[in-house]
């Protein structure tokens, strides 16, 4: 046991004097906007040269994935030295060098289901940055109830040939690949469906940009039109993709849950006091809004203790394994109602949407885009779903 | 307490648990209210509680206590809030021993903390004089008068009142609040007993030229509003915790009324309507268990933010008990409106407790001006 003390202290120290000789001045700042993101793939340019150099010492060393095994390009680190990187990444404000679905959502469904050459033609350039992945699963039949999609692969000799239409699918414009969830029979629902990953290059694949109420979005439609995939890039069997696609569903989940790990927004209170005003007795000079913000802050409040809470029951193994349906319903409701009470705070000002007053609208724009919270990844309906027959152990019913 | 029970706060809330459920099932406080109990509390429960250890929990060792936290009073109170025991525990193991821990003298502390420890007496604090909690606008005056204090005015919602050995009454004086012990039969003490729609022990208490020595103050003149502020926290974060047992027990049941009850030849909690608001009521239950603990653990470590963290925790808890008993009679239908239930004892305590040391609104209105707004 205390060797093993030992060496993570010695790991600690590594690992401090390296990020200190090897990170950039540059990256020792949080990521201000989506354009100090480095997303990686091919056809990415770099924002400095600093953010490029980052990326690339950190892909060598394999820290863009510090778990993940050598073999694949990871850095082979154990969880408690995964948390002493990011802890002390933190300490020196190091930058993320690289964001990425590939990180976040193939990489584990690769480890956990690829084939040996998937994984070591695939994983590293993943954790180089190299090639950028995008997900294929939403089609404009198939919301929350995934498993009904459409996109079929025929299978030709050594080949699958892909026809159909993918939705929702983030940043398809910029990246080099896709994984995708495809229909391979039709007889079947949930056990039809296969995994594949296809080149954005392959002919027939095309993509289109989906404007939002927000305005501008990532999001993209993806259109296969008879488009030859080989068929070693089917990941796990055939007509077993739902499984993968799970797998990889719970993964979004914690994602998207971890809000609590993320720098604290603005105190909407606060940001009230400077903007209206307080009256002689300290209170904001606007009872009835004043009352609705109180209580946001308090369901704040909370939800951040909840996430502190569900973290250490989580390390305790006492954390029920469906509560991130929980978190991510509660998380997605309550951005809504900050952005909503936002728009009334800032009242005629945050509803302007062009120049630079308003920052190009950005307060009308975040309120717009704060409903997709309750859509994306699962609708608050379907988490809710979910606790009610998971947690509550309520009994299938009518939906 | 931290975030998860550690292995003597989890052995605290099994034991509290299984003592409660055997000794003080909720058929007990319905056997007090229709007998019409003169005490409204059972004596022998309480002396019990001295057996199990719960009253000694924030008595210092040195008076014969645990000299524990705020964390392992808010598990037993937690399961108090399960049970929905009649005992002085929050006026007596919790306020009284707080306001004496933090402010008493070496004679205040050794005279009553030993006894409290063995739920030898019972102690209640008076501080309310409106219907509405408003601890910034207390009228009660006391007025120096020779060697000692003279006391004027009245008070309500005084927990365990007219059981109480003494009362520990707050007033205005000399430009502070004045903290002082006045005996039970003290001349000019008038004490009444209310009874409240939960079936729990509450007073009226008049005061008219009520005497008492320079020794009865506790914490001195000058400390007396800060040591009221902090004991009145204690209290929130207690009452904050009983609310929480109680929305987990209301919960648990109807939850499993819905898992047995049928209609139109299904499960009722088979409908999506119905589901939709237990996962939402279980949601708004996790939140408030998470900011009293929060709560509960910044007093303990004596943390700057104690305050905001604590009417934070009561704000959330009123709410999410009040969704938890509504639900809890409605999802029970008419059933749930029936005295035979139990559901309605839960409703009733609940509303009570919320109003405690300051409602929803209370306490939202206190966290937003912590806030600064």
């Amino acid at each position: 046991m205390s060797t093993v003390v030992d060496d993570l202290v010695t790991f600690r120290a590594e690992t401090r004097a390296w990020l200190q000789a090897n990170c950039p001045p540059e990256m020792r700042q949080p990521a201000r906007s989506e354009a100090d993101v480095c997303w990686g793939g091919r056809r990415f340019r770099f924002q400095s040269d600093a953010q490029q150099l980052w990326l690339q010492r950190m892909g060598e060393r394999g820290w863009t994935v510090p778990t993940w095994p050598r073999e694949y390009g990871g850095g082979g680190l154990t969880h408690a030295q995964a948390a002493v990187l990011r802890e002390e990444m933190a300490a020196l404000k190091c930058r993320a060098p690289l964001q990425s679905f590939g990180i976040w959502m193939l990489g584990p469904a690769l480890l956990k289901y690829g084939t040996e050459e998937q994984k070591r033609h695939h994983l590293p350039q993943i954790a180089r940055g190299e090639i950028r992945w995008c997900q294929g699963y939403s089609e404009p039949n198939a919301g929350s109830d995934l498993a009904s999609l459409a996109t079929k692969a025929e299978i030709h000799d050594d080949h699958f040939v892909v026809t159909g239409q993918k939705v929702w699918t983030s940043y398809a414009d910029e990246a080099d690949w896709i994984f995708c969830l495809v229909r391979t029979d039709t007889a079947k629902k949930h056990t039809g469906i296969s995994f594949l990953l296809i080149d954005m290059e392959s002919p027939g694949v095309s993509t289109k940009p989906i404007r939002l109420i927000s305005g501008k979005s990532p999001f993209c439609e993806t259109f296969f039109d008879r488009v030859k995939v080989p068929r070693h890039q089917i990941v796990g069997a055939l007509n077993d993709g739902w499984t993968v696609a799970k797998y990889l569903l719970t993964h979004e989940r914690e994602m998207i849950s971890a809000i609590g790990e993320r720098a604290l927004p603005r105190p909407v209170g606060r940001f009230a006091a400077e903007k209206l005003g307080l009256d002689a007795s300290g209170r904001i000079d606007d009872p009835v809004l004043r009352a609705e913000i109180a209580r946001f802050e308090v369901d704040e409040a909370a939800f951040r203790a909840w996430l502190t809470m569900v973290g250490e029951q989580a390390r305790a193994k006492e954390a029920h394994p469906a509560i991130s349906s929980a978190l991510k319903y509660y998380g997605a409701e309550l951005n809504k109602r900050r952005w909503e009470l936002m728009v009334a705070i800032g009242g005629a000002d945050a509803l302007e949407w062009e120049g630079e007053h308003s920052q190009d609208g950005t307060a009308a724009r975040t309120w717009l885009r704060t409903k997709a919270n309750s859509i994306e990844g699962g609708t608050s309906e379907v988490q809710l779903n979910v606790v009610a027959k998971r947690i509550l152990g309520l009994p299938e019913g009518s939906r | 307490m931290s975030w998860v029970l550690d292995e003597q706060q989890r052995m605290l809330r099994d034991s509290a648990a299984a003592f409660l459920d055997e000794r003080s099932p909720v058929s007990q406080l319905r056997a007090l209210r229709d007998a019409a109990d003169a005490r409204g509390y059972d004596p022998a429960l309480w002396r019990d509680f001295a057996a199990q250890g719960y009253s000694a929990t924030l008595v210092p060792e040195a008076h014969g206590g645990l000299g524990l936290g705020v964390a392992e009073a808010s598990i037993v109170a937690e399961q108090i809030g399960h049970s929905l025991a009649a005992v002085p525990f929050l006026s007596t193991a919790v306020l009284a021993t707080w306001l004496l821990r933090k402010g008493g003298d070496a004679a205040q502390q050794a005279a009553w903390l030993p006894r409290i420890a063995a739920a030898e007496t019972v102690l209640a604090l008076a501080v309310d004089e409106q219907p509405r909690h408003r601890p910034d606008r207390i009228a009660t005056t006391a007025v120096r008068e020779g060697e000692g204090w003279r006391i004027d005015g009245e008070k309500l919602l005084v927990v365990d009142g007219h059981v109480a050995e003494m009362l520990v009454v707050a007033a205005r004086g000399e430009g502070g609040v004045v903290l002082a012990i006045v005996p039970a039969g003290t001349p000019g003490l008038g004490v009444e007993r209310t009874v409240m729609v939960d079936a729990h022990n509450a007073a009226r208490v008049r005061l008219s030229g009520v005497r008492v020595g320079a020794d009865a103050v506790v914490g001195g003149v000058a400390g007396g509003a800060a040591l009221l502020e902090a004991t009145l926290d204690v209290g929130r974060v207690i009452a904050a915790s009983e609310l929480v047992g109680l929305g987990d027990e209301v919960y648990d049941r109807t939850l499993q009324y819905l898992k047995e009850r049928k209609q139109f030849d299904r499960i009722i909690g088979e409908f999506q309507a119905l589901q939709h608001r237990a996962a939402e009521l279980f949601c708004d239950l996790e939140l408030s268990r998470a900011m009293v603990r929060q709560a509960a653990r910044a007093i303990d470590r004596g943390q700057a933010d104690a305050p905001l963290r604590v009417v934070q925790a009561k704000a959330r808890a009123c709410l999410s008990s009040n969704r938890a008993v509504q639900e809890g009679v409605q999802m029970h239908g008419g059933i749930g409106m029936t005295d035979e239930l139990e559901i309605g004892f839960f409703m009733k305590r609940a509303r009570v407790l919320q109003e405690l040391f300051g409602d929803a609104a209370f306490a939202m209105d206190r966290a937003a001006r912590l806030g600064g707004y």
